[in-house]
């Protein structure tokens, strides 16, 4: 007690004291504001920052650079205020390359100025607060925290529908959205181009019953891969009573088969049709897993390891013989394969079985009971989003929609136990386990590779809110295939080869092969219908090759005919430059400058013997197949003629361009002696 | 005095449950040990910042002999901001300890450090280096692959056969720095814009000054830096570390 009141006397003893005391209890809470202000973690930032600058070389430059106090980059039409560069205060300075402590980094490069779209556009945070905690990490009041590094493409897909060729893994993503049906059941708008759609149709089922078994339909539902391990159906996880249900009801639906064409004797040995499969390409675009264990073969049709397993003979016979007749938008060609081929494919294809895949599935006969169960499964699980089903209309938002899910709000998820509470871990969580979020989740069990699911969730976190509202201008649009359609018979003949599911003319069709656009300013019509009849290698390196479609003399000249006629380039007269009239002086000036000063024999074969390079076209009888003027426009800009191509553009001037063609062009004598 | 004690315990308990980081499930007690740790695989590897190196790190615990050591304790870790799974364990029965390795988020080189302890707990160390690539980096990677990669890589596979072997000057793997590193950036430069010429070297080597950009050309140049093996080192004004 003694204490207080001594304390007390010494403090408040008269009204001197007094004063005084309060005097400087006033002082001190004055001094507070000011305090916290000085120990702000900002300051503290920037004062290590001029520490750290102040023993190097370019101090003095540094340090006249640097603006202390808060900064802040406001861009009112985004909607940015980001003060990140208060503490992250040389992200311009790009001396600083070796710092390597945060926050003193220099930026690295990206093809934008930082004052242009501020931070937080491409590393989400909040742009507004000062300090490291509210920044970075998401609070309950602020949930956007910085995205982590790994789906940072995630930023350049808000403006950026094209495929940039910076951003492989964000491409990557959206080819698999695509590709894996993920927006068969969720819409996901394209800003300008609605809705974005699949490139990997599913095969429609009215007609299933002429092409398998109800076996083989239930060994597939249970476990997809079991059939083919580059399957795109994922997963069901459906119980045995259910993969029964459907494979009944999916039988029953069908309609009757077309009565089926007697099959030709069967050819005696099954392995002389392997020779038809190579040479008819089939692995252009099937795969087959070879003994090795490895997956050959393109992915634009399915898998045939295990054919033999799965389709009616008399079906396969069928389908080679007119794949539209079973399925109108099928990318197969019509191969005008003869009786003999028919039948060599086809034995060749029936023998590659797989014995354990049905061995296990037993049904018993269907009861109409099932059938109603299995109509009702179809219609639960969303199958008709991708399969053309008969009864069962394809439903309309049958999953969420995903344009917004890049800034779903948390409080909107439901988190599975033991999911970090994150946007990106919710997604990765979702496509790796869609079951950990309860049992009745629709979604199927899809099994990507780590990298794939990274992909996804970085092509998923780019449908934000702001990439919605972005200003038109901003927004740099994708390439969306067109709906051409080539004219009269040769169109006709082209919808029936199926030209397009490999070749793209004037913006419509595939990537695997050469696009058409232009060939008829290109080549020369007499090669143009030898190569239809016979197509032979022009691309030494190439494993993809274009087939052979027994097309007819009369066919062929009908294409020819058209595509010499449409296809041409509106920059240059095709006959306009005759190289048969060259100068020998010429022409031999143009053999130095093929192999001295463009070196061009390092991609290129003219001389079989010696000649090496096999990176572009064969040049041996160049002469027979392509035209002057074409060759001499390729020389001087070959992007020009078909953007994206390897070959560089040289600068050539205009007289080693015409020199190089006029030896080029004589590249056909020796085929015609022969 | 007691009170304060079993507040402060108390204390320290709370905040081992509140610690971010949870601590590592306790690995089983290490039954053997070794003197040695070396890579068998997965060093050298060129991944995106923030993602997981292709092939998992993979080392050995081997003995004075040089004979495998199983059950001996590794743990492998990932400083400037990565991270491996498992983070630690035993090796297996052929002696090694195998990790999935994730970069960090700034682009540049990574050392991973794996080490053991022997028996009388010394540490012993291993390091690896892998390449976090950065937005320009992979730009270059992409390019490379579609214009470079084949002449330069040698190595090749039936979607793509290398045309390395067929040019008369064998052209240089970027990875080459004992040759790379030499040139300076205006010559790499120059090289990829003019040609081989440019240098006095072979035409095989076209330019592509009229094809790419000149930050297409500047990311090549980044990719080629990133990947030199050994290291590029900048040849600018070393200042002192941070």
């Amino acid at each position: 007690m003694s204490i207080l009141r001594r304390v007390r006397t010494i403090l408040f003893g008269d009204s001197a004291r007094a004063f005084g005391t309060l005097g400087v209890v006033l002082l001190v809470c004055l001094a507070i504001t000011p305090a916290k202000d000085h120990f702000r973690e900002w300051r503290r930032y920037q004062r290590n920052y001029l520490n750290l600058i102040r023993n190097r070389g370019d101090a003095a430059s540094l340090q006249r650079r640097f603006q202390g106090g808060l900064q802040q980059t406001w861009i009112p039409e985004l909607g940015v205020v980001d003060r990140c560069a208060t503490c992250h205060v040389a992200l311009k300075e790009a001396s600083l390359k070796d710092v390597t402590i945060q926050p003193f980094r220099p930026h690295p490069y990206v093809p934008h100025t930082l004052t242009e779209f501020g931070c937080t556009m491409c590393h989400r945070g909040q742009g507004a607060a000062t300090s490291v905690q509210e920044a970075h990490r998401g609070t309950l009041a602020w949930e956007q925290p910085v995205v982590p590094a790994r789906y940072i493409e995630s930023a350049c897909g808000q403006c950026h529908w094209n495929s940039l060729t910076g951003t492989p893994q964000l491409n990557l993503g959206r080819k698999l959205l695509a590709r894996y049906g993920c927006v068969q059941c969720h819409a996901i708008l394209v800003p300008g181009q609605g809705r974005m759609m699949t490139t990997n149709p599913a095969p429609p089922l009215t007609r299933i019953a002429s092409k398998t078994t109800r076996e083989w339909v239930f060994a597939w539902l249970k476990d997809p891969p079991s059939y083919a391990v580059t399957a795109t159906m994922p997963n069901f996880e459906l119980s045995d009573a259910d993969a029964r249900d459907i494979s009944a009801f999916i039988m029953d639906q069908s309609a009757p088969a077309a009565a089926a064409a007697p099959a030709g004797a069967p050819a005696a040995d099954p392995q002389t049709g392997a020779s038809v499969y190579g040479e008819s390409f089939c692995s252009s675009c099937h795969a087959t897993v070879n003994a090795a264990g490895m997956v050959v073969g393109g992915n634009v049709g399915p898998e045939l390891t295990r054919i033999g397993s799965k389709v009616k003979p008399e079906w396969l016979t069928d389908w080679l013989r007119g794949p539209r007749n079973y399925d109108p938008h099928t990318q197969m060609p019509r191969y005008r394969f003869d009786p003999k081929q028919l039948n060599l494919l086809t034995e060749f294809l029936k023998a590659k079985t797989d014995s354990d895949l049905l061995a296990k599935v037993q049904l018993q006969p269907v009861r109409p009971t099932e059938i109603t169960h299995g109509k009702a499964l179809v219609k639960e699980r969303g199958c008709a989003s991708c399969h053309e089903i008969n009864g069962v209309v394809r439903p309309e938002n049958f999953a969420p929609d995903l344009t917004l899910i890049g800034s779903q709000s948390l409080a909107k998820i439901v988190f599975a136990e033991g999911i970090p509470h994150t946007l990106p871990d919710y997604l990765q969580a979702k496509i790796r386990k869609p079951h950990a979020f309860g049992k009745s989740t629709k979604m199927p069990q899809y099994e990507f590779p780590a990298a794939q699911v990274d992909a996804l969730v970085t092509a998923l976190l780019a449908q934000t809110d702001r990439a919605a509202t972005l200003p038109a201008s901003l927004r740099v649009a994708g390439k969306r295939e067109t709906d051409y359609l080539p004219a009269g018979k040769a169109g006709q003949l082209m919808t029936d080869m199926n030209c397009f599911s490999c070749h793209a003319i004037n913006g419509r069709g595939g990537d695997m092969a050469p696009d058409l656009t232009l060939e008829g300013s290109s080549v020369q019509r007499k090669w143009l219908v030898d190569f239809l009849k016979n197509p032979n290698t022009l691309r030494p390196a190439l494993i993809r090759r274009m087939p052979r479609f027994n097309v007819t003399a009369a066919e062929a000249e009908t294409l020819a005919d058209y595509i010499m006629a449409v296809y041409q380039t509106p920059a240059f007269e095709r006959d306009e430059l005759d190289s048969a009239k060259a100068a020998p002086d010429e022409v031999e000036h143009g053999r130095q400058l093929f192999y001295s000063k463009y070196a061009c024999q390092s991609c290129h074969i003219v001389d079989s013997k010696n000649d090496k390079g096999y990176i572009g076209p064969t040049l041996t009888q160049v002469g027979r197949r392509l035209n002057s003027q074409w060759v001499f426009q390729w020389l001087k800009n070959p992007q020009a003629l078909r953007p994206g191509t390897v070959e560089p553009n040289r600068n050539m001037s205009d007289e080693d361009a015409r020199a190089l063609t006029a030896y080029l062009m004589q590249q056909n004598r020796e085929v015609a002696r022969k | 005095m007691r009170t304060v004690s079993a507040f402060v315990g108390l204390a320290l308990v709370v905040s081992c449950g509140c610690s971010r980081t949870p601590q590592a499930a306790q690995a089983p007690p290490a039954k053997a040990f070794g003197t040695a740790v070396v890579e068998v695989g997965g060093g050298k590897q060129a991944a995106a910042i923030g993602t997981a190196v292709d092939q998992p790190v993979v080392v050995q615990v081997n003995d004075a002999q040089g004979a495998p050591v199983a059950s001996a304790p590794v743990s492998v870790a990932v400083p400037g901001g990565g991270a491996a799974t498992p983070a630690s364990g035993l090796t297996g029965a052929d002696g090694q300890f195998t990790a999935t390795v994730v970069l960090g988020a700034s682009s540049g080189r990574y050392q991973i450090v794996a080490s053991t302890r022997d028996k009388n707990g010394k540490t012993i160390e291993l390091r690896l280096e892998e390449v976090a690539l950065g937005y320009q980096e992979i730009q270059g990677r992409e390019l490379s692959q579609l214009y470079c990669a084949r002449c330069h890589d040698p190595d090749s596979t039936p979607e793509r056969v290398s045309n390395h072997d067929n040019l008369t000057a064998k052209a240089h793997a970027f990875t080459e720095g004992t040759v790379l590193n030499a040139m300076s950036e205006a010559d790499l430069v120059s090289i990829i814009s003019h040609g081989g010429p440019a240098l006095n070297r072979s035409p095989e080597m076209p330019p592509y000054g009229y094809t790419l950009g000149k930050a297409e050309i500047a990311a090549l140049v980044a990719y080629i830096r990133a990947v030199a093996d050994p290291p590029y080192r900048s040849k600018g004004a070393f200042y002192a570390r941070n």
